[in-house]
């Protein structure tokens, strides 16, 4: 009965930072901030909802491949995240460098 | 609420679809059809064809997107000027689409268990396969058993079209300027490449197990072999182009193109001297089931091996063309 509450709060909470995201990616005025935006749906939707899906799960195989995919997302999605970020640095020639945050 | 998601699912391809003819970017339309590829692999595995949604997935989101990018460093992104005058290609693709739609009226609904699709041999086989082959994925069973010589067409076909990439792209290395600067991939990107080369033995360990996965679960020689040949593109990308043939020379690559489908071919060839028919597994044991398990399994691997040489051929052929100036 917990866990069901629980992973119910952790797909909803997941399914809201995944609305955020692509509200953020549509709405927000440059690249940087949307990815910032889209990066929300990447570590916190994913983590979330997969998490979710895990209480139902139990301890089983399908948790062990749940995991798999965690680990696999949270791996590629920053990198992916980085190797847009850094193409977007490089491919722009108009207006001032672009310096660190 | 599988109905429900199977809506949105093909609203979201159509919506998907639209955009990609619609789009004049063409860099854009790449990353459409990968999206495009994607809710279809969605799609399939709603309607419980988990081996056709895995194919999707690694071939049409992952693989040929990457092949259609190389393209794009070819020629650019933006379309050719539009023609003036659409009005023929229009009114043949309009009597096209009107032709096939009318002809889905006599077609019987989908998943109607009626139909004479699901009366004609598919009880047979859902019936015999436990019995004659001993596995519980029907699709293997029907794929590299029951229905070899389909299957030996389809990677005949691959080869054909692997061959024929690499007659028209392929760079006489020979005759390539020596002044142009080796491409180094991603060498420089410390990140990309790290995470890279760590994911790298999984995704081919992954390949591997649909390899051989294949007769108990969803997978099999072609998405194995797509699977494969994504983590060798990918090693590929992240040294450049000279890392990447050096583990896999074009010699290997073509010999695996032609070995796969050798193979295929031997085993069936050795069925016959066996005393059986071509592509008659049985004789290969005392047991007629376990020598049906050994022929799918040297099938698929036939398979796997012709698949992920194409691809890997494929890439070649695009990534070491020069851009034309």
């Amino acid at each position: 009965m917990i866990i069901d509450a629980l992973s119910f709060a952790m797909l909803a909470l997941g399914g809201f930072f995944v609305f955020m995201g692509g509200l953020g990616a549509l709405r927000l005025p440059d690249l940087y901030t949307r990815m910032h935006a889209a990066s929300l749906t990447d570590s916190l939707g994913t983590l979330l909802t997969l998490g979710g899906i895990m209480l139902q799960s139990g301890w089983s195989l399908a948790t062990v491949k749940l995991l798999t995919i965690l680990f696999f997302l949270l791996m590629t999605g920053p990198t992916a995240t980085y190797a847009l970020a850094n193409a977007a640095l490089f491919s722009r020639d108009d207006g001032p460098p672009a310096t660190a945050p | 609420m599988v109905t429900a998601f199977g809506f949105v699912l093909l609203t979201l391809l159509l919506v998907t679809a639209v955009a990609i003819v619609v789009t004049p970017n063409l860099f854009v339309a790449v990353m459409l059809t990968s999206i495009f590829s994607l809710l279809m692999a969605a799609t399939f595995f709603l309607l419980d064809a988990a081996d056709v949604a895995l194919t999707e997935a690694a071939i049409g989101a992952g693989m040929s997107t990457i092949l259609f990018l190389g393209a794009l460093a070819l020629i650019g992104e933006h379309e050719a000027r539009r023609r003036r005058r659409p009005w023929l290609p229009l009114a043949v693709i309009g009597l096209t689409a009107f032709t096939l739609i009318y002809a889905t009226f006599d077609k019987p609904r989908l998943g109607d268990p009626a139909a004479p699709v699901h009366q004609h041999v598919a009880p047979w086989y859902l019936e015999q396969t436990p019995e004659l082959m001993g596995m519980s994925n029907v699709v293997t069973a029907v794929l590299a058993g029951f229905r070899a010589y389909d299957t030996l067409g389809e990677v005949l076909v691959i080869l054909t079209a692997g061959f024929g990439v690499l007659l028209i792209l392929a760079e006489r290395r020979a005759g390539g300027r020596p002044d142009r600067p080796p491409a180094v991939g991603l060498r420089h990107h410390l990140i990309p490449r790290v995470v890279g080369q760590l994911l790298i033995p999984f995704i081919v360990l992954f390949g591997l197990y649909l390899q051989f996965h294949g007769e108990f679960g969803p997978g099999g020689g072609f998405q194995a072999g797509a699977i494969i040949a994504v983590g060798i593109v990918l090693h590929a990308l992240l040294e450049g182009e000279a890392a990447g043939r050096a583990i896999l020379p074009t010699r290997v690559l073509t010999g695996l193109m032609a070995g796969g489908a050798f193979l295929f071919a031997a085993v069936g060839i050795a069925g016959m001297l066996l005393g059986g028919e071509f592509l008659d597994y049985s004789g290969f044991s005392a047991d007629p089931v376990a020598g049906q398990q050994l022929g799918v399994h040297l099938v698929e691997a036939g398979v796997g091996i012709t698949v992920t040489g194409t691809l890997v051929a494929a890439f070649h052929a695009f990534a070491d063309r020069e851009r034309p100036a």
